[in-house]
């Protein structure tokens, strides 16, 4: 059977404008040349921007000399990079085993409650971005979540949605 | 008069608790009063259940305080100060008089811990206090040959910590055999077990423990670099080891000559890791290193011929170089003393879930399980009963409660199905449903297979499907067999240990939990009242009092009644959703 493939949307590229390119000139010059250095290149990068923007990738490949496939083979396997602009506050809810058995899914389903946004997306004010993520190595206080550096434990549904809240106010403010 | 010395514990779960606050608040009220205190920092001492932890150093000895705020901490500073006494509602350790936690220190042997909690981890010359560097500077000084270093490593019977259990030892020799220009060591930090932080508890409560152990590890093997491989969710590690790593450097103990020794030259770095559990093995780990997708590969070549860079390279745990320093200073034969005829030496374990102490212990190998739960972990909360101890994460099993005079070794904990693992212990009680932990880790491992055997991929997706098929209500009879197949065969066809152990969760829970596998099938009941799909809602008219919030809760309108009078329940409506139960203020919704 033929399979007829979609031809994929055209991916929203944002332009230069938006994204200061020349932000990366320290991160490659560092980097250039040196083995095992893709990491970190897309560790920096998302470091400055908040995630990896496309035109980033051209640039790294172009003047730090990767293959622009191996770049997005190892961006897409680890967890930890982002290939879509994020809010301001990441919300990590812990979702390790202890979390587990002292009920995250709670946490997660009263933020999404709050937020309106499903777990991995952004809230529309790009304040808010609601993540689950494996363990946050704060077991005896779970179940927990980190916002920034900030982590909060002991958590229920009604606590966790406090703190947005009010971490939102005071950015209204 | 003398100067009191007060430390706070300055850790990750320290942190998350609120020592952070404590310690400023301790900065303002020693500044202002200009009082006569010694303040310092240190890192979790694994009394995680009562942080922010606080201790105070008087002349009559050493008080632990747990659960301190801004507030509180005035307090205890004025008592100590003023009056010349603890205040004793709010020690939780001390050697001076008996307290409700005494048990959680006293019942351990510190070894891989033994500076957690008790030096300032930023600050080397804290560990140089307490032996640091000494066991390098021995073998040094006293010209010990590499081989004879391997040898005492062999003979204290070290076990690697990380989950392997293969011996430290016999792995140094065979890096140190092969002979090559370049050789590295390399650490594994990338702790990815859900519900296990013994390794970063370590790397930030004494890096330089971990640092002296890869020292070691170089000189025995004749390593050119190491390499820490962290995971980047461990700010305050990664920190704490730049910093380490950094004054190592300017006392000579890393770079050219290090020790002043002609040609002994090694250096150490941190690499980040970017998140993917597979890193944990260890050629997915290299390949991390190099900047490539985590993934394994076929062994042989193992690692220790063919690894970093295609050269001999040795990878250990973070836990299993904290102990080298102290088995070099003290002699194979002590460390041997303690433990099993198999698994010698301590083991650090993270107790977590339904436990009421929960928190970072290290305990001689062979001591019962209930002995962890209740004498070290005091049990079970709420007057619960205990259901089942998971050991070994998603790699592990669920050790039922009938089995908790299972001895702590290697040998004892592999023949329950479980496996020991880094240490995450999670304890789980009566509300707790074994099926859907069953799903919780087939879920996690599903993510986390890197793709490459076809078992592993879509094998773990299968179990899962079905998994959660059970618990939403719609599980078959033959789904049960389906498991332990389908189980069976990923073990047999993956080629690395996460596919190899990824269905343990699901066989040690039909193994020892298939009734209440039966009772979801068959039965479309959940034992532990926690599949929600599984629950019926009821109101109980004696105790309803009409107040009208759940009515007002229910998303479909399924509650229906006038105030002040018994509301009912359309069960065609009910979505079994919890809304009521959760809002309900006289437990007037019954959950069957």
């Amino acid at each position: 059977m033929r399979v007829k493939r979609l031809a994929p949307k055209p991916a929203q590229i944002e332009t230069p404008a938006q994204v200061d390119l020349s932000l990366l000139d320290p991160l490659i010059k560092k980097y250039k040349g040196k083995k095992g250095s893709m990491i970190p290149l897309l560790q920096g990068t998302q470091e400055v921007f908040g995630y990896l923007p496309r035109a980033a990738f051209d640039k790294i490949s172009k003047e730090a000399g990767l293959n622009l496939n191996d770049m997005y083979g190892v961006a897409t396997f680890y967890a930890q990079f982002r290939l879509q602009p994020v809010g301001k506050h990441i919300v990590k809810v812990c979702h390790g085993t202890a979390c587990h058995v002292q009920n995250a899914t709670k946490i997660t389903e009263a933020l999404e409650d709050t937020l309106g946004v499903k777990d991995g997306e952004t809230t529309e004010d790009r304040l808010f971005t609601l993540e689950s993520v494996a363990c946050l190595g704060c077991c005896s206080l779970a179940p927990v979540m980190m916002i920034g550096d900030e982590t909060y434990g002991n958590l229920n549904g009604k606590g966790a949605s406090r703190i947005v809240k009010e971490i939102r106010r005071s950015e209204q403010n | 008069m003398e100067k009191l010395k007060v430390t706070v514990d300055i850790g990750s779960s320290g942190i998350a608790a609120g020592a952070g606050k404590v310690n400023t608040k301790l900065k303002e009220i020693i500044e202002q009063d200009n009082l006569p205190v010694d303040l310092k920092q240190t890192s979790g001492i694994g009394m995680c259940y009562k942080e922010p932890l606080v201790e105070i150093k008087d002349a009559d000895g050493t008080y632990l305080y747990g659960d301190m705020t801004p507030e509180l901490i005035e307090d205890v500073l004025h008592s100590h100060l003023k009056l010349n006494v603890p205040l004793e509602k709010y020690v939780v350790h001390t050697a001076n008089f008996d307290t409700d936690h005494n048990a959680f220190m006293n019942d351990q042997v510190r070894i891989a811990l033994r500076h957690c909690g008790i030096i300032d981890p930023e600050i080397i010359e804290e560990y140089e206090q307490y032996e640091g560097y000494e066991a390098i500077k021995q073998i040094l000084n006293n010209k010990v040959s590499p081989t004879d270093v391997i040898q005492t490593i062999l003979d204290s019977g070290l076990r690697g910590r990380g989950g392997g259990g293969f011996p430290t030892g016999l792995k140094w020799k065979f890096a140190h055999n092969s002979k090559s220009d370049e050789k590295y060591v390399i650490c594994n930090a990338d702790e990815g077990d859900p519900g296990a932080f013994m390794d970063r508890s370590l790397l930030e409560g004494d890096p330089h423990a971990v640092l002296e152990g890869m020292i070691i590890g170089a000189y025995a093997m004749e390593a050119t670099g190491g390499v820490i491989y962290c995971r980047a969710e461990y700010p305050l590690a990664i920190k704490r080891l730049n910093i380490a790593i950094e004054q190592a450097h300017k006392k000579g103990y890393l770079g050219k000559d290090i020790f002043g020794v002609k040609g002994f030259d090694f250096d150490i770095y941190v690499k980040e890791g970017a998140g993917a559990f597979v890193c944990g093995e260890e050629t997915a780990l290299i390949a991390s290193i190099e900047g490539e997708r985590g993934m394994p590969r076929k062994r042989p070549p193992f690692p220790a011929v063919r690894g970093l860079w295609d050269k001999p390279s040795n990878i250990n745990n973070v836990e299993t170089l904290a102990n080298i320093p102290w088995i070099i200073k003290n002699g194979a034969e002590k460390y041997a003393a303690y433990g099993t005829e198999k698994s010698k030496g301590t083991k650090v374990f993270a107790l977590a879930g339904k436990i009421n102490r929960g928190g970072l212990v290290e305990v001689p190998m062979g001591i019962s399980l209930e002995d962890v739960i209740y004498k070290l972990g005091g049990g079970i909360p709420d007057g619960k009963k205990l259901k089942a101890v998971q050991l070994g994460g998603p790699s592990g099993g669920c050790i039922p409660s009938h089995l908790m005079d299972t001895k702590v070794d290697y040998d004892s904990v592999t023949a329950t199905g479980a496996i020991m693992g880094s240490g995450g212990l999670v304890v789980m009680d009566e509300t707790t449903c074994m099926v859907d932990v069953a799903r919780f880790f087939l879920d996690f491992t599903r993510k986390e297979s890197c793709g490459k055997c076809t078992f592993c991929r879509v094998g773990t997706k299968r179990m899962l499907e079905i998994l959660t098929r059970i618990t939403e209500g719609d599980g078959k009879p033959e789904d049960i067999d389906n498991l332990l197949e389908l189980g069976e065969e990923i073990k047999k066809n993956s080629l690395c240990g996460l596919g190899q152990t990824a269905p343990n969760p699901v066989l040690t829970t039909i193994r020892y939990f298939r009734d209440e596998y039966e009772a979801h099938i068959n039965d479309k009941k959940c034992p532990a009242h926690h599949c929600k799909a599984l629950l019926d809602y009821e109101i109980d008219a004696e105790k309803c009092t009409g107040c009208t919030v759940c009515a007002k809760a229910c998303p479909t309108d399924a509650i229906t009644g006038e105030r002040k009078e018994v509301h009912v329940l359309d069960q065609e409506k009910c979505i079994r959703c919890g809304e009521c139960y959760s809002k309900c203020n006289f437990d007037a919704i019954l959950v069957s």
